[in-house]
């Protein structure tokens, strides 16, 4: 009895923290939706195209790590600034479902160049954490649980608390949370949109550069990640596009239900089930609560 | 509501006539290389037709779907498993019974957009595509316990007769998408397009006006299916020419949204213009690598170029003209128009009017 609930906690610890990874892609997406709501499909992408960025830097020009990592994020920044200026400023007026489309455009551009300039092979990552179980805790509390996933989840809170932070206690915050509101009425009373939407871009770039890390370091830097990002829509809708902590918590329960499903029911049905079951999560959570567990209410009139 | 049908007029019938010479008699008397059934007109024909699926619940009924992919390998399995396993079906028999299994799957996964819109509805549809395609991996049933993972197609036999080579394979998908596309647009121009295009337009407004929308909705899920489905086993049946479910994963779902985006959302000749397109680009984007370049260019970075390049294009094409190509081609034609010296005679009738 006492093994098989350590073992149930040793799954669900795992899924959790495998969750937080899903957080860290869906909050470059909320960044994106609460300051412009806008949905941003090419998150993924720029998962992708930030850490292989980072990995070509390192391993191609043999770049140090820091200097490195700095070059990457910089290079989401010009990416920001390039799409600020390319593709959401000309579509200021245009409707929610064409900017999504153009997103998707964006991201087929960020994931061409990215192979063209690195190459389609898929790279390692080494961060200098291991993927395997910690000894302290495998010895003391009797759980396996992996130095990247815990490391995973402490970068995932220092990134959410400072955000938090950031959006609730700070001028910038504060434009962000108008220019979401209503773009209209931000701009009139001098908020400047422009350099609103550069920086959240760039936040975003950063973040998705952070994640693609941690990802990149457990299953290498591939074109998979690509794939892998599709999974955070899923935590989004659980969530809500629009909060934070949503992104959250949405990612801790679809880490979670994903693991205990493959491993207590998935046998059933031949495995593999981690490819569909976080959607259909998502389908019932639309069902019953359409805005996510912290979203705000959409209201749409005629 | 009582349902309409619009008749045909004398220009829709002058342009039938025009692409049936054109597909019928003109292409096979000229082309005689197989290469060009197998992999341009073929695929073509069967992109065109599931692209004119995700037209009817995209750039009609404004539903962000994005599950075409999937769709199409239930209608690939569907068929295999019937030519299998229910002969007496014949070809076409199954052919639009696999179309109508590939619907109940569409109306099983549009439901959730009776409840949610835009990216929400996209995500539920991604469960489709991701379901289905585990469903047919994972069920050993569905593939016959094939264990090597790709079956071969059946031949495909019509009234005892065995449409083999590339030129009958040909013809058939040509008849199913004749006929399914005539279908298709005599939809959307009636009373069930009408439907449609007013939910897409404002959908509480149409509600109200008496639309009821659980029923458009739903309507436009399964006809877009059954389109999906019938493309599928036509893609399988006739272009790979074996089945796995490898082949309709969800870059291919991606590819038949660029279609239906750049080809012109709401019309059908836009799901044509947008698979010629997107099919036809990276053939000569290769022809280029290797003509010009003399192959020094990788082959990896022209497939990179290729996506970069469409990307671009999906992105030029929202800002600068959201309905695509179609809508290129009307406004080309609109200008030829008024150039023309027919125009006189509209010019006289003014001058008469002042």
């Amino acid at each position: 009895m006492v093994e098989e609930l350590l073992f149930f906690m040793e799954v669900l610890v795992g899924g959790l923290l495998a969750g937080t990874m899903y957080s860290l892609v869906a909050l470059g997406f909320v960044l994106i939706f609460k300051a412009s709501a806008t949905f941003n499909f090419s998150q993924g992408a720029m998962v992708f195209f930030s850490v292989l960025a980072f990995c070509g830097f390192m391993q191609d020009f043999n770049i140090p790590f820091i200097p490195a990592f700095i070059l990457a994020a910089l290079l989401m920044v010009v990416v920001g600034l390039c799409t600020e200026r390319l593709v959401l400023r000309p579509l200021m007026n245009a409707s929610e479902d064409t900017v999504l489309m153009a997103t998707i455009g964006l991201g087929y551009v960020l994931e061409g160049l990215a192979q063209a300039a690195w190459g389609v092979e898929v790279r390692r990552l080494d961060l200098g954490i291991g993927d395997f179980p910690v000894p302290w805790i495998a010895d003391n509390l009797k759980l396996f649980i992996s130095a990247l996933d815990i490391t995973a989840g402490l970068v995932a809170a220092i990134m959410i608390i400072s955000l938090f932070l950031l959006f609730k206690y700070t001028k910038i915050g504060l434009g962000l949370r108008a220019v979401a509101d209503d773009p209209g009425a931000a701009s009139s009373i001098g908020i400047p949109l422009k350099h609103i939407m550069l920086l959240v871009w760039s936040a975003a770039g950063v973040v998705a550069l952070v994640a693609g890390c941690m990802w990149g370091a457990r299953a290498g830097v591939q074109f998979a990640l690509v794939d892998l990002a599709l999974k955070a829509l899923p935590v989004l809708i659980i969530g809500g596009f629009s909060s934070i902590p949503g992104a959250i918590i949405g990612g801790l329960i679809i880490g979670a239900v994903e693991k205990v499903l493959e491993v207590y029911i998935g046998p059933f049905f031949g495995g593999a089930i981690e490819g569909w079951a976080p959607y259909v999560l998502a389908i019932f959570f639309l069902l019953y609560r359409p805005e996510g567990l912290f979203g705000e209410k959409i209201i749409r009139r005629v | 509501m009582k349902p309409v049908f619009m008749t045909y007029t004398k220009k829709d019938l002058i342009n039938l006539a025009v692409c049936m010479i054109l597909s019928v008699l003109i292409i096979p008397t000229f082309i005689k290389t197989e290469y060009w059934y197998t992999s341009i007109l073929i695929p073509w024909l069967c992109l065109a037709l599931a692209t004119i699926g995700q037209q009817i619940v995209m750039g009609y009924t404004g539903q962000l779907a994005l599950g075409a992919a999937g769709f199409m390998a239930a209608g690939a399995f569907a068929m295999f498993n019937l030519i299998l396993r229910v002969p007496d079906l014949g070809f076409v028999g199954s052919l639009i019974v696999s179309g109508l299994i590939a619907a109940a799957f569409g109306i099983l996964f549009g439901l959730p957009s009776l409840k949610v819109r835009g990216i929400y509805l996209m995500v539920a549809t991604l469960a489709s595509q991701f379901f289905i395609i585990w469903m047919i991996d994972k069920f050993g049933w569905f593939k016959n316990y094939d264990s090597s993972g790709i079956i071969t197609a059946q031949d495909i036999v019509i009234l005892g007769k065995p449409f083999t080579t590339p030129l009958a394979m040909y013809f058939v998908c040509l008849a199913v998408t004749t006929i399914l596309t005539l279908l298709a647009m005599n939809m959307a121009r009636g009373s069930t397009g009408r439907n449609w295009m007013a939910v897409r337009d404002m959908d509480i407004a149409a509600e109200s006006m008496g639309v009821s929308l659980l029923r458009t909705k739903v309507q436009a899920f399964a006809i877009s299916a059954f389109y999906c489905g019938v493309a599928g086993a036509l893609f399988a049946f006739c272009y790979l020419k074996s089945l796995e479910p490898v082949a309709f994963d969800i870059k291919l779902s991606f590819k038949i949204l660029f279609m239906c985006i750049l080809g012109g959302l709401g019309t059908i000749n836009g799901a044509f213009i947008g698979a010629a397109f997107i099919l036809l680009f990276p053939v000569l984007l290769n022809a280029i690598g290797n003509n010009v370049f003399h192959g020094a260019i990788d082959a990896t970075i022209i497939s990179s170029i290729e996506q970069v390049i469409f990307g671009l294009l999906m992105i030029i094409f929202m800002i600068y003209e959201p309905l695509g190509m179609a809508k290129l081609w009307e406004n080309i034609k609109q200008k030829w128009r008024t150039k023309l010296p027919s125009s006189t005679n509209l010019k006289s009738s003014l001058s008469k009017k002042t």
